[in-house]
């Protein structure tokens, strides 16, 4: 029974933690969601294939006969699968990305309490913000790939491009799932959740030239839609799933470094509000 | 264990290597005079206008089981944190195997083995996946977690349970897996915050059981109790608690010679009763606490007071003598008892 002997015969020493964080730290909180994930897995990437075959099938093909019928010149001669696509592969992945960042993250706090079980090991708060961020993008990244990947499958993309549109629609997520990680640190019922999804994502999910260009809003709300993060990653995927970057080079940039200043300054705060719960007092 | 085993263990390679005088004490080897592992000066925690811990004087030294005994809310689990490193100390002073929480935090955490007061288990891992992540967080490579997980399993009697979800586990067996955790880094010290509340007894005698092999083992233990029971089996030193301060501190020998008497007589008289013995006990013992429901009288010999008693006409319902518990020395260190 070594094991319980102490330092007289210890045998591997654990190496000396780092005082600040560092890789080697936050990979043990990426490696601690890996091994809780293997449980749902299977159930997992079933969803993420079917998400997207559903909503092309129905909204691609089913409404987008209609619409395609009407020969409408706000679509610029794409079909309306065309159009669609890139934005549902945004806004998927942004849902996905606020869904990781609410429950998951509030179990660990209060519920399992198992972040409050890590930092009474060498791993430090930020260790477990930026652990559970890279997690989380690694997730959206999973379930944008797969969202792509039925896309062509389905014929909708017309560039190769598609391939950035991926790390596109993650920073898309991460854009929302940073803010609200830093929103669940502050929360010790999901009671909150519910009404930040049904008047916050939601409303997003509709409005962001998802289902119809912005174009079609009335003129006096299009300047909103620059307000909305998810509308810049919608039409940063579109750009380049429909190859048309080239034209706009500069939008794509703007579009680009304001979806990372927001998650950029979503860790941040999710720095704050972790640690201030995690530490008492 | 401690510092100064591995001081011990490096001095014998090198025998002949002078030692400066002023040397710390830790480098001189184990004894009486070796570092503690925890220091306390004035220790105190503050939450905005509250006061948790005022301005507590402790040492804790390798290899003993050290307590803080106290009702809830006396500042046990706040001092616990502190010395855990995830609360800072507000003021005073306090060094934990040597170094600064404020500063080393990861550093001091990394030996230490922490068993929280509720638990922090995760429902979603096997208990055996419970042991392997959380040797993971201490830096451990795989095939070690491994190797501990399976003979921690063993020693908190889990094994058959192993790949079983934690949340099926009766609630001492999730203590005990909990124990099980703290356990993975061959911690230097290890920290249980009232590591039996709400158990039940066989559930605690088992834990109990654990716990001292650990002690025998030469692990020091900080706990935290409101059990004097506990207390009285696992402690070797204690510091009573009450209000945010250290009331008194020694051995449960030690503070049940100085606060109490060797034995107890305790008197339950039929209701109603009690309230019309006013000065009917004067004399009787060297000390008397009258309670709600009892009287307890405090005498070297307890037979000696019960026939005192009958004689001079005093006929409880039920008369118990016992010896003096860590109870009794909070009682009269409080005026109040340790539950209530």
């Amino acid at each position: 029974m070594s094991a319980i002997a102490g330092a007289r015969d210890r045998r591997t020493t654990a190496p000396l933690p780092p005082l600040g964080s560092s890789w080697s730290t936050v990979r043990r909180v990426v490696e601690h969601r890996a091994l809780q994930y293997r449980r749902t897995f299977r159930a997992s990437i079933f969803g993420s294939f079917g998400i997207p075959v559903l909503f092309l099938t129905a909204m691609g093909f089913g409404l987008g006969g209609y619409v395609d019928r009407s020969q409408d010149a706000v679509l610029h001669g794409l079909t309306y699968l065309q159009f669609l696509a890139p934005g549902l592969l945004a806004a998927t992945v942004m849902q996905t990305g606020s869904f990781e960042a609410s429950f998951p993250i509030l179990g660990g706090l209060q519920w399992n309490k198992v972040f409050h079980a890590m930092f009474a090991t060498p791993i430090q708060p930020s260790d477990i913000v930026y652990g559970n961020v890279i997690w989380i993008a690694l997730r959206l990244a999973l379930v944008g790939a797969v969202f792509a990947f039925v896309i062509v499958l389905f014929g909708a993309s017309r560039s190769a491009l598609v391939v950035l549109a991926v790390p596109c629609a993650v920073l898309t997520g991460l854009a929302f799932a940073t803010p609200m990680m830093a929103f669940t640190a502050t929360q010790r019922t999901p009671d909150r959740f519910a009404t930040l999804f049904r008047f916050g994502v939601t409303p997003l999910f509709l409005f962001s030239g998802t289902f119809f260009p912005i174009e079609s809003l009335p003129s006096f709300l299009q300047p909103v839609a620059w307000l909305s993060p998810l509308w810049h990653g919608v039409d940063l995927c579109r750009q380049l799933m429909l190859g048309t970057v080239g034209d706009t080079p500069l939008l794509a940039v703007i579009h680009a470094l304001l979806l990372i200043t927001i998650t950029v300054i979503g860790v941040a705060v999710a720095m704050r509000t972790v640690e201030a719960r995690l530490v008492k007092g | 264990m401690s510092e100064t085993n591995v001081a011990a263990s490096g001095a014998s390679v090198e025998p002949s290597q002078p030692r400066p005088t002023a040397e710390p004490a830790a480098r001189r080897g184990p004894g009486a005079d070796a570092a503690p592992l925890i220091h306390a000066r004035k220790l105190t925690k503050r939450f905005g206008e509250f006061t948790a811990v005022d301005g507590v004087d402790f040492d804790v030294q390798p290899g003993e089981a050290f307590g803080f005994l106290g009702p809830n809310g006396a500042g046990k689990t706040s001092t616990m944190r502190m010395i855990g490193c995830t609360s800072p100390i507000s003021d005073g002073e306090l060094s934990v195997l040597d170094m600064n929480p404020r500063r080393d935090g990861p550093r001091i955490r990394a030996r230490l083995g922490v068993v929280p007061q509720h638990d922090t288990l995760d429902n979603e891992l096997t208990v055996r996946e419970n042991l392997l992540i959380y040797g993971r967080y201490f830096g451990l490579p795989r095939e070690e977690c491994a190797k501990r997980a399976d003979e921690l399993l063993d020693f908190v009697q889990l094994s058959d349970r192993g790949k079983d979800l934690v949340e099926p586990l009766s609630g001492g067996m999730k203590r005990r897996l909990t124990i099980a955790r703290s356990l993975i880094n061959e911690p230097d010290l290890m920290l249980l915050d009232e590591p039996t509340t709400g158990l039940d007894p066989q559930a605690r005698h088992l834990l109990w059981d654990r716990l001292y092999r650990l002690k025998q083992r030469g692990v020091t233990l900080v706990l935290t109790t409101h059990y004097m029971d506990e207390a009285e089996q696992l402690c070797d030193r204690l510091v009573v608690m009450d209000k945010a301060k250290i009331v008194a501190e020694g051995s449960p020998r030690q503070l049940i010679e100085r606060y109490s008497t060797k034995e107890v007589a305790e008197f339950r008289f039929a209701p109603g009763i009690q309230e019309t013995l006013d000065g009917q006990f004067d004399g009787l013992a060297e000390r008397i606490e009258r309670l709600p429901d009892r009287v307890l009288l405090y005498a070297d010999d307890g037979e000696d007071v019960v026939a005192s008693a009958r004689s001079r006409g005093l006929h409880p319902e039920t008369v118990l003598v016992r010896r003096s518990t860590l109870e009794d020395v909070f009682l009269r260190l409080t005026g109040r008892s340790l539950i209530e």
